[in-house]
């Protein structure tokens, strides 16, 4: 045997799943078509993009050839339902958080929601406004964030700090993929002004435990943002549960489509901050001298919005609802059971992440011994499975846990059992075709 | 299986014992270069006698691409003239474009030797970079060892 911490098989554990896989399915049209020569698709990279289901596809289909104005302008019939569509998006959207309708802000995905606020906390500092200044960072101020962070959630927040002159501290991670609270009390303190946190890794699956957090940063009086790209999609949240002041996440991970995301926040909050891209839409008053801002949410949502993506997340959010988000999470959570039990059995892969299903969702990363993971990509490809190898946008984790790069299969509401028993095989296949089996499959 | 049309043997054996790795002195200069993409790096060193890639040592992670890409190199570059390195660098370049077209892989055969089993690769757009990588290496360091060295101009 090798050195990692696989378990012994317990006679593959398949928990009946709680969501139809089959009827789900055949609300998908991509997933009936075939990838290299002839092979059923086996989508596990729902945790980069998810697919659509047929009803998303519809909804925006329909907004164009029905329906097609620019929101929020003009007086005709047409403007009038594009309007009424993408304000209706908002308020579904805004009940699948639990949020009031005025608090949800339209952005292009995450990245774009945290960028707002990153850019709102810098533009507070020289604001003419006074209202606006409340939330400003400076020079001695801090920002904490943690090591678990994707890209989108830390590089922002590096450079408002480099803007502005403010500390970046974080919190780190403990060697089963938990973030170390150890340090809580003093890496969030008085001069915290914002923590930053995932609420799901998008590379170890780690849910983290948010609780604390926001208690400490209420303690200081810190504003807290939630990344919830991996989790708004796979389990339900609310934001008044949550407790944070920011909520951010991305449509197209929520079988929604590309080029909408969301940036929830508390409106108080949200009222006291500077707009970050300014233009049309997002004005009250304009003259040559200076112009006055529009209150939340439309303060945020400069140009003519993405109104047919705005449109059909309404519709994904409306499926997800169907399904209820309940099951979704219990659903991943079989398969999740099920693919640690299984990967682990197999001598030579290490999973990277909370080795059972505590506090941990459907993102599953692992390494197979001798065999990089874009050569483990390459073979599952060429077997129909679709994963994501590489840093998975979360450099500082790949290597904090000594490993240049890892495979991580992630799941949704249409994976099914069959759908890790390929991706297992799969990885036996890559270790027959790399000849580095170890013991068992040699024979 | 389509997989054999990449991972043509003479690449896994590259991979496998890689010809040439190893940093080593002297060297006049040395680049690190990454995949931003996936997190492949090289460190790759070059020493010149005069205008003639006298060696060129590496260090690096990455896939078995790139790492059968940066062996095969070292076999196709050390002991010739800087011109003529980079010129087979550009053969290497346009094998890699060639989208698995056949003719283009017969007529660079020669010029290439085992660097040609890569035309598998020009199939896959997500890895041409990954072979590429270390020729981007060579092509920098060399430039910075020519403009290092004494007759190699103004510095």
């Amino acid at each position: 045997m090798t050195s990692t911490v696989s378990r012994p098989a317990a006679g593959a554990q398949k928990q009946p799943l709680p969501l139809d896989v089959e009827a789900i399915r055949a609300d998908f049209p991509i997933l009936s078509r075939t990838v290299r020569d002839g092979r059923r698709l086996v989508y596990l990279d729902s945790g980069a993009t998810s697919q659509k289901p047929r009803s998303v596809l519809d909804a925006e289909r329909d907004f164009y050839e029905n329906h097609n104005a620019a929101p929020h302008r003009g007086a005709h019939q047409l403007a009038e339902e594009a309007t009424g569509l993408y304000e209706a998006a908002r308020a579904t959207i805004a009940g699948f958080i639990g949020a009031a309708v005025e608090e949800v802000v339209f952005t292009r995905n995450t990245t774009d929601a945290v960028n707002t606020v990153a850019y709102a906390l810098s533009n507070a500092a020289t604001a003419k406004e006074p209202s606006f200044r409340r939330y400003a960072v400076g020079q001695g101020d801090e920002i904490v964030v943690t090591e678990m962070e994707h890209h989108a959630n830390l590089v922002p927040w590096q450079q408002l700090c480099e803007r502005t002159g403010a500390t970046l501290r974080w919190l780190g991670l403990t060697d089963d993929g938990r973030l170390d609270l150890s340090d809580l009390s003093t890496v969030v303190n008085e001069r915290t002004k914002l923590v930053a946190v995932t609420q799901q890794s998008n590379i170890l699956g780690t849910i983290n435990p948010l609780e604390p957090i926001v208690a400490r940063a209420r303690e200081v009086g810190a504003l807290v943002l939630v990344d919830g790209a991996q989790s708004v999609p796979h389990q339900p949240v609310d934001v008044t549960a949550l407790g944070a002041d920011f909520l951010v996440f991305s449509g197209h991970k929520m079988l929604g489509p590309t080029g909408v995301g969301v940036l929830w926040g508390r409106y108080e909050v949200l009222d006291a901050l500077p707009p970050f891209l300014t233009g049309g839409s997002m004005i009250e008053v304009v003259r040559m001298e200076g112009s006055t801002f529009m209150p939340p949410p439309q303060r945020f949502e400069a140009g003519v919005p993405m109104t047919a993506q705005v449109v059909g997340l309404g519709a994904a959010v409306e499926y997800l609802q169907a399904l209820g988000m309940a099951n979704v999470q219990a659903h991943e959570e079989a398969l999740t059971a099920y693919a640690l039990e299984q990967l682990q059995a197999i001598p030579g892969v290490t999973v990277i992440g909370p080795p059972d299903t505590v506090a941990r969702g459907g993102a599953v990363s692992f390494t197979v011994e001798g065999i990089h993971p874009h050569d483990v990509g390459q073979v599952l490809d060429d077997l129909g499975i679709a994963v994501r190898v590489g840093h998975h946008c979360a450099w500082p984790v790949v290597r904090r846990y000594g490993v240049p790069a890892t495979t991580r299969a992630t799941f949704y509401v249409h994976t099914g059992y069959d759908d890790v028993d390929a991706l297992v095989e799969g990885v036996r296949a890559a270790q027959r075709f790399f000849g580095v089996t170890p013991e068992e499959a040699t024979a | 299986m389509q997989l054999q049309s990449m991972y043509q043997e003479i690449i896994l054996d590259h991979y496998r014992n890689p010809h040439g790795r190893g940093l080593r002195d002297p060297y006049e200069a040395e680049v690190h270069h990454v995949n931003p993409t996936c997190g492949d790096e090289v460190t790759l060193r070059v020493h010149l006698d005069g205008d003639t890639i006298a060696d060129v040592s590496y260090e690096g992670m990455g896939c078995s691409i790139s790492q059968a890409s940066v062996s095969a190199m070292y076999d196709l570059v050390v002991g010739r003239p800087v011109t003529d390195a980079l010129a087979t660098g550009e053969h290497f370049m346009t094998l890699m474009q060639s989208k698995g077209d056949p003719a283009v892989a017969e007529e660079l055969e020669d010029e290439l030797e085992d660097a040609v089993a890569f035309a598998g690769v020009s199939k896959y757009p997500a890895r041409i970079k990954c072979a590429l990588m270390s020729w981007m290496a060579l092509k920098d360091a060399s430039a910075r060892a020519l403009a290092a060295a004494p007759t190699g101009g103004q510095a």
